[in-house]
């Protein structure tokens, strides 16, 4: 057997490429429906903390800050675990794909409060007296003025930070997620072959290929020049 | 005798342990543009802040076509809707075209509709040469252009007073002139407008009022005559001598 066949027979099996692709594909939807649930729970929340805390109450700006500085601190794996093998104790069961949702949302939220709120600060303050001079509410200027502004500058780092969370649902794997590595794993494990895990891999490539080309596009489309 | 359509007593402000405004007593009637003028750093803009209360007064009472602005319990977003103001650095919402400026507040504030708030806004931008210039973006329109969409924002809500802080200190001299003659019209058509700023050529021919402020007090206040001929105070007449040289 040259290099090349066992190269092919380690990482191509064609009996294992047939074999695996469905369950590799039944990873990849629960791959996606992750990660569009994290996303979508993640920007609504990192949005509203980033909202709420423009309004300057210092109690809850506190609150917002302690949980956005743990949730960015933290290793995403060490708070899946402790949610997913903590919450039991206390009588909460939560399913595994619950857990990784939650989380990753958290985490996401997190990051993208911090990302909103750059934005809103560094919107002028010139915008905000513009605006308050012709009688729009602090809420008005908020959301018709400043966010729009805010939302733009942070598209750039907000791409790069939600490919960084969509990423980490393959962390669901160690609590039994079926996702794409899950079933690359669990295939490999079967077979004591890599096939399975390129496969995963490859999943992963189309998957997020198209998403990092889509975040340069939305980065230059967003780019504006300011006045 | 009518009441002044704005009247300002006793207003003092201080930034921590720093009186930028002492004591300051004005009164302007309707129609009338009454003019600040004085070193930078002398108190005119905080004045004209105050106004309106972008700056906080640290004392004194503020009245305005029968409100107390300054008052705890006065509804500062409805007052501002009679009060335009026109800023030095414009202020521009870039994400928005020229007429999604001027519209804003009609839609949001005082809740026109669509349709009656694009004939307002246009009306508005007509007026002050920008008719052409409606769909574009602040970014694609000169200082003097971008000023005047400002100006167009601020009348486009009807207010009884506009205040005008240094609106042509960042335009290029030959864009000063366009803001110039907005300025003159609106005058003409008898909006009250009160005006911090150095055109003092445009203060000689324009103002009812010029009132020469230094250390956060007024020095003197009169006709352009007297301010800027025959000056009464010592330091007004340094300050304006100064201009000459």
């Amino acid at each position: 057997m040259t290099n090349w066949e066992r190269f092919l027979e380690t990482f191509f099996k064609p009996e294992m490429l047939v074999k695996y692709w469905p369950d590799i594909l039944k990873g990849v939807a629960v791959t996606l429906e992750l990660a569009a649930a994290v996303i979508v729970t993640g920007f609504v929340m990192g949005l509203g903390l980033a909202c709420l805390r423009a309004y300057g109450f210092r109690v809850i700006n506190a609150f917002i800050i302690v949980f956005v500085d743990v949730f960015r601190a933290l290793p995403p794996l060490v708070i899946i675990l402790l949610v997913y093998f903590g919450l039991p104790n206390v009588g909460i069961n939560l399913p595994s794909f619950a857990v990784l949702w939650l989380v990753l949302s958290f985490v996401l939220a997190a990051f993208a409060e911090e990302i909103f709120w750059a934005g809103i600060t560094a919107t002028p303050k010139g915008q905000w007296e513009a605006a308050r001079s012709t009688g729009l509410t602090f809420s008005q200027t908020l959301v018709h003025v400043v966010l729009p502004q805010a939302i733009r500058i942070g598209v750039a780092p907000l791409t790069n930070r939600t490919i960084a969370i969509t990423k980490n649902t393959a962390l669901g794997t160690v609590i039994g997620v079926p996702e794409i590595l899950n079933q690359a794993t669990t295939a490999q494990s079967f077979t004591g072959n890599a096939t399975p895990l390129m496969m995963g891999a490859i999943a992963y490539l189309v998957l997020f290929v198209p998403i990092v080309i889509l975040g340069r596009w939305i980065e230059t489309r967003f780019a504006w020049r300011r006045a | 005798m009518k009441r002044p359509l704005l009247e300002i007593v006793g207003l003092t402000k201080s930034f921590g342990a720093t009186e930028v405004l002492r004591e300051i007593n004005l009164a302007q009637d309707e129609r009338e543009l009454v003019f600040i003028i004085g070193p930078s750093g002398s108190g005119k803009s905080t004045l004209l802040r105050c106004v309106n209360r972008l700056e906080e007064p640290t004392a004194g009472r503020i009245m305005f076509d029968g409100q107390e602005v300054t008052s705890r319990s006065a509804d500062l977003n409805t007052i501002r809707r009679s009060m335009g103001m026109v800023f030095q650095a414009f202020n521009l919402y870039p994400h928005m075209t020229a007429i999604a400026n001027v519209t804003l507040a009609l839609r949001r504030v005082l809740g026109r509709s669509r349709e009656e708030a694009e004939q307002i806004g246009r009306k508005a931008l007509a007026d002050v040469g920008l008719s052409d210039k409606a769909e574009s973006y602040p970014s694609a329109l000169s200082g003097g252009q971008q000023q005047r969409v400002a100006i167009a924002r601020a009348l486009a809500l009807d207010p009884k007073i506009v205040l005008f802080d240094e609106p042509t200190s960042a335009l290029d001299p030959e864009l000063v002139g366009s803001v110039l003659a907005v300025m003159r019209d609106l005058k003409s058509g008898g909006m009250t407008m009160m005006v911090v700023s150095h055109e003092m050529r445009f203060a000689r021919d324009a103002a009812d009022r010029v009132v020469f402020m230094e250390g956060g007090r007024i020095i003197e206040q009169g006709p352009p005559d007297q301010i800027f001929g025959r000056p009464r105070e010592e330091r007004t007449r340094a300050f304006v001598g100064e201009l000459d040289r």
